[in-house]
């Protein structure tokens, strides 16, 4: 065992910064558009259905696919990291989308009408009322996105971007069962740590009541 | 005595109904005008035109004098206190914070904020170092409505619309929020519009009484003379009150 964190233990650690890495660019990525994108179609309800269902679709293409088809595009396939990046924002957006215009669309009607009899402009009424009421919902579909990214991240290696699927992939070829958790195990614990801290943000701004909202 | 709301000729319909037909009538300053009727009569819908919530396609409202239509709708609607029945307390936000919420938008400093949101919560009778930090879950439903009156008057307003403010409310809660209204109307002297579907708040509270049916108006009158009227429609609202009252005497007689 010794031996093994011995040969192992910096490349375990690199890579799960690697892994790390690739998770947070493609939620900071998925975050900058799907929130704005999700407010926006609280207001224009009509365009809901068709991106909503785009981003549905993006979901449904598996993984390995998915890094397939980014590959031999021009700039992007250059390095393998960008692929991966933009392949897992294209997966975080959904949940996030959903949850941005689910959570702002389920806010009571009259308490927004309040907001605007009360004389607030409607930035005030979106900073002040909506975006708070929203934002347990919001981190809910953020904490989703990154527990799939953080998944769907070890298939990268494929592809070169590196993160802890390497060592799985490495272990599968040679059949190598502690190189497979070396990779998993890290990955597993990752996923593990995101949902938790996540989980707790989310209680964090969840509005006070007796019956928390879903 | 000036007219602190009045209507002039006010038409509304929407999706091909006519919800509100030619009315007209005045609330002087400092006085309160109930408007009664039944449910879908166009009382919410009358009382909105005055924050512009709603616009009348015909007519116009003034607030002292002056058209809302020329007025800029966020001043307008920050001019205004607007109390409306059970639901219009934000649920993250703290009975002080809600309270000062007026303020909060037009940029008033946040100790002056808090200062006024006390003074206003023990105004209304709720003693400010118990409730200014609770959340709307933990107020009975009386003292939601205490913290919603004292919201609407946080930005010192000269008229105040109240949409049907103790209408969830049992009866000992609601003569207790009529009597502390009145005491506070009595002193303060806002221009009040109350819509309401209860005789006996609107004979409580209003200095005159309006009654709308199916978007008329069909009486404008003084408490006393509304008991007394013989339009069909006053007599049968009257009537439809006191129908408890007057079984039970009827009954005794036998």
């Amino acid at each position: 065992m010794n031996d093994f964190f011995s040969q192992y233990g910096d490349e375990i650690f690199e890579l799960t910064l690697e892994h790390l890495w690739l998770t947070l660019a493609a939620m900071l990525f998925a975050t900058a558009i799907a929130v704005p994108l999700g407010v926006w179609l609280t207001r224009r309800p009509q365009w809901a259905r068709p991106v909503l269902g785009t981003a549905n679709v993006l979901q449904t293409i598996p993984s390995l696919a998915m890094f397939g088809f980014l590959l031999p595009l021009p700039w992007l396939g250059d390095r393998a990291a960008r692929v991966a990046i933009i392949a897992l924002t294209a997966y975080a957006l959904l949940p996030i989308l959903r949850n941005t215009y689910t959570g702002i669309r389920s806010i009571d009607p009259s308490l927004l009408s309040v907001a605007q009899a009360l004389g607030l402009t409607d930035t005030q009424r979106f900073l002040k009322v909506e975006l708070p009421l929203a934002s347990s919902f919001i981190l809910a579909g953020l904490r989703t996105a990154t527990v799939t990214c953080v998944g769907i991240a070890t298939i990268a290696a494929a592809v070169g971007a590196g993160g802890l699927g390497e060592l799985i992939f490495r272990g599968v070829a040679s059949v190598d069962n502690e190189l497979v958790l070396a990779g998993a195990i890290p990955a597993a614990l990752l996923a593990l740590a995101c949902d938790g801290g996540l989980g707790l943000m989310e209680r964090w701004f969840r509005v006070p009541g007796p019956s928390p909202a879903p | 005595m000036s007219a602190g709301i009045e209507f002039r000729n006010v038409g509304f319909s929407m999706a091909g109904r006519r919800l509100l037909t030619e009315i007209s009538f005045a609330v002087e300053e400092g006085t309160t005008t109930a408007v009664l009727g039944r449910s879908g009569s166009g009382k919410t819908t009358l009382l909105r035109t005055v924050n512009r919530m709603v616009d009348p396609i015909s007519g116009e409202v003034l607030v002292h004098g002056k058209s809302v239509r020329s007025a800029d709708l966020i001043a307008l609607r920050r001019s205004i206190g607007y109390v409306i029945q059970e639901t219009g307390l934000f649920p993250h936000m703290t009975a002080e914070r809600d309270v000062a919420l007026v303020l909060e938008a037009q940029g008033c400093p946040h100790e002056d904020r808090v200062h006024v949101a006390r003074d206003l919560l023990g105004v209304v009778g709720l003693e400010q170092r118990v409730f200014s930090g609770r959340y709307p879950h933990q107020l009975s439903g009386g003292q939601r409505q205490r913290v919603g009156l004292a919201r609407a008057l946080a930005a010192d307003p000269r008229v105040l619309l109240m949409d049907e403010p103790f209408g969830a409310l049992d009866p000992l809660t609601r003569a207790e929020m009529q009597d502390m209204l009145r005491d506070l109307l009595a002193r303060l002297r806002k221009t009040v519009l109350l819509v309401t579907h209860d005789l006996d708040e609107a004979l409580y509270l209003g200095d005159r009484i309006v009654l709308l049916e199916e978007g008329k108006l069909i009486a404008h009158l003084a408490p006393e003379e509304f008991l007394q009227s013989r339009e069909p429609a006053v007599e049968a609202y009257v009537r439809a009150f006191h129908r408890g009252e007057l079984s039970a005497a009827g009954e005794k007689r036998a």
